[in-house]
């Protein structure tokens, strides 16, 4: 093995592939090559670093030091002055602040251990970093309900939205007898303003996919499936890979690693439909349907894909489990919260000085992220209110910056803590105008299935239209707010059960401005 | 075309939103005819208004003919909140159509959609399978100029 005095790790993700990452890398690697670095200094390509920066960003190791938004011109400078003179650019450099050290961010990390540390194409970086050691402890040294049971006492929460345990949702379909059963990865991320699934299985597929294959052995299936949208071409690209990885070096096939047990994960892109978020709407798109969610029950554990027993989970619950069963529930439960053991990981948008990706315990405020992980707000730009959630979460202000966010503290806004987004507002913008926007997209995505869902969030966008232009009254506000209950009481599946979560906290959090905007 | 593609999949319902996809790239006008919908009801044996059904289910699938080029801007709120609005008023001058329209040469078709999850970019747009972020009326042009230019 060649020894280099420096690694660059390149984060190669959508984000930077738009800036131009590729030739970027070319260009880089050229230059180093005219300056006769190519044997000392080792540039690979990673994933999302775990801080967001701008354009291209990279870590120089060992002395990890973190530079964003590079240009091909810079290269020449950075190559001098940094790879031949051993001087950091300042220029170029991410600036530290707070606990946005690197290392912090490193510390308390369980999905996104890996991101932007290994190169995500490569198996053998993955296995060099103790991966799919618990894949073959599951396979060797336990029983299937000793998983199960495993991830139950970790506590482990669904990820996705709603926040159901885990392990309970597998020990339904462990329990049950049947000639097949299956798994699907629910990757069909469409909330606006999320894409943590996205980062997790560009900076580290194999997580992923070892947690999958834990799933499958603990509740007895076969057959997986990754039901991922089609937009998210890198991610795509990144799974096949390393499935096929996989099937080369036998950790999936025909009686996988002398265990008599066989799994096959197969890749299923979906059309584009944000219910199909909805597990039992995913599951009729996998079979070749509309998206219409079905009827519960039977839960899809009981009766799903071609009405055999099906378990569906998040990515990103899914990507912590390795970390559970190869370290125990215990060192899993000492991260988090009591009720709301591990870590969870947001995106942060909006008006916030260093937009982001960040992986953090449950439990942490928002004020928290805000400041030390998103370096605070924006220079000018003051906190008004932060969407959490995404459309289908809540409208918040400065009072719930203090508010510990985890699935038991939040309450009756836990629900949308699964989605990650945290988008922040900052004191200009109209929250009446944001409602709008939210409400329009709901409209466009009904499946028209049920009518509380289809007829309401018609009648909901008419309302907030005529609030928006100044010709509505607070006895619209209400009825936007009874139409919305009616439909949290009354639709067939979560999406018509939405809307009231981010009307109703628009217009408890920032009244006035309904009232204002009434009274013109 | 339709032989090459079918050959490909097994003749089951499981298939369809896969054929589908296949056979709207390969068209030049990036749609689903008619003609197509009997001949996948043929071979997957399902009735013609089910393949309808889905086609008009996903945002993917267009029913009618479009152009050579496909822009699809994101609307959702992450979006929105930083100037969808401006982009979209800045395409329609430039292209000359308005929303689910195509040009008259029949190089471009103008469309909206939900989130692409690129949002720490936004606000985005989609041009055939290529991603478009941080966007400003200026960055538009060039990009439609990009596009023109390759005709």
């Amino acid at each position: 093995m060649k020894f280099y005095r420096s690694h660059v790790l390149v984060s190669v993700s959508d984000t930077s592939v738009l800036a131009g990452v590729h030739d970027f890398i070319k260009a880089l690697r050229s230059e180093l090559a005219k300056q006769k670095l190519s044997d000392e200094i080792n540039v690979l390509e990673t994933g999302p670093l775990g801080f967001f920066g701008r354009g291209i960003c990279l870590s120089v190791y060992p002395e990890h030091v973190n530079y964003q938004d590079l240009k091909i011109e810079d290269i020449g400078e950075l190559v001098e002055e940094h790879f031949l003179k051993g001087r950091p650019v300042r220029r170029l450099m991410l600036d530290s602040f707070g606990k946005f050290s690197p290392k912090f961010n490193y510390e308390n990390r369980i999905v996104l251990r890996n991101s932007g540390v290994i190169d995500p194409e490569s198996i053998d970086e993955y296995l060099g970093t103790g991966g799919y050691e618990a894949w073959e402890k599951a396979l060797t040294e336990m029983q299937p309900m000793q998983i199960v049971e495993e991830v139950k006492a970790s506590g482990l929460n669904g990820r996705g939205g709603a926040g159901f345990p885990a392990g309970v949702k597998w020990s339904f379909t462990a329990n049950l007898e049947a000639d097949q059963k299956y798994v699907v990865v629910n990757a069909d991320e469409g909330e606006p303003g999320t894409f943590k699934d996205r980062l997790i299985m560009e900076g580290d597929p194999h997580q992923l996919i070892e947690g999958l294959m834990i799933c499958a052995r603990a509740v007895g299936a076969t057959k997986a499936y990754i039901y991922i949208r089609g937009e998210y071409k890198l991610c795509i690209q990144r799974l096949e890979k390393a499935l096929a990885q996989c099937r080369e070096y036998g950790l999936l096939g025909k009686n996988i690693l002398d265990s008599g047990f066989d799994l096959d994960i197969d890749i299923k892109i979906g059309a584009g439909a944000y219910v199909c978020g909805e597990e039992t709407a995913l599951i009729e798109s996998l079979e070749g349907n509309r998206g219409n969610p079905r009827w519960k029950p039977p839960f899809p554990g009981v009766e799903g894909l071609w009405k055999k027993p099906t378990v569906v989970n998040n990515v990103e619950t899914l990507a912590n489990v390795p970390f559970i069963i190869k370290n125990g529930a215990a060192a899993f439960r000492k991260f988090g919260t009591e009720k709301c053991p591990g870590t969870k990981v947001y995106t942060i948008l909006g008006d916030v000085a260093h937009p982001g990706l960040c992986e953090v315990d449950m439990g942490t405020t928002l004020r928290t992220i805000i400041d030390d992980y998103a370096g605070g707000m924006k220079q000018g730009f003051l906190f008004k209110a932060a969407l959490v959630g995404g459309a289908a979460g809540v409208i918040i202000s400065e009072k719930y910056l203090d508010v510990k966010m985890d699935f038991a503290s939040l309450n009756e806004y836990a629900a949308v803590l699964g989605s990650g987004a945290i988008l922040v507002l900052n004191e200009k913008e109209s929250i009446v105008d944001i409602l709008w926007s939210i409400i329009r997209f709901f409209r466009h995505e009904s499946c028209g299935q049920c009518s509380p869902c289809r007829n309401g969030c018609q009648s909901l966008y008419n309302l907030i239209t005529k609030i928006r232009k100044g010709d509505g009254t607070m006895d619209d506000v209400e009825m936007m707010i009874t139409i919305a209950e009616t439909m949290f009481g009354t639709s067939f599946c979560a999406l018509g059960q939405s809307p009231i979560m981010a009307i109703r906290s628009a217009v408890e959090n920032f009244k006035d401005e309904f009232i204002a905007i009434t009274n013109k | 075309m339709y032989k090459e593609i079918f050959s490909k999949y097994e003749p089951t319902k499981d298939n369809l939103i896969y054929i589908l996809h296949e056979i709207q790239d390969k068209h030049p006008q990036h749609y689903i005819s008619e003609d197509a919908v009997d001949k996948v009801a043929e071979y997957l044996k399902v009735p013609a208004n089910h393949i309808y059904g889905v086609l008009t289910f996903y945002t993917m699938y267009s029913t009618t003919p479009r152009g050579k080029n496909i822009i699809r801007l994101c609307e959702s709120p992450p979006c929105y909140i930083k100037g969808t609005v401006n982009i979209l008023r800045k395409l329609k001058a430039l292209l000359d159509v308005e929303i689910g329209e195509t040009t008259k040469d029949g190089h471009f078709t103008l469309e909206l959609c939900a989130c692409l999850g690129v949002c720490g970019n936004a606000p985005v747009m989609m041009i055939n399978e290529d991603v478009y972020g941080d966007l400003t009326e200026e960055k538009v042009e060039d990009i439609i100029e990009k596009y023109r230019r390759a005709k």
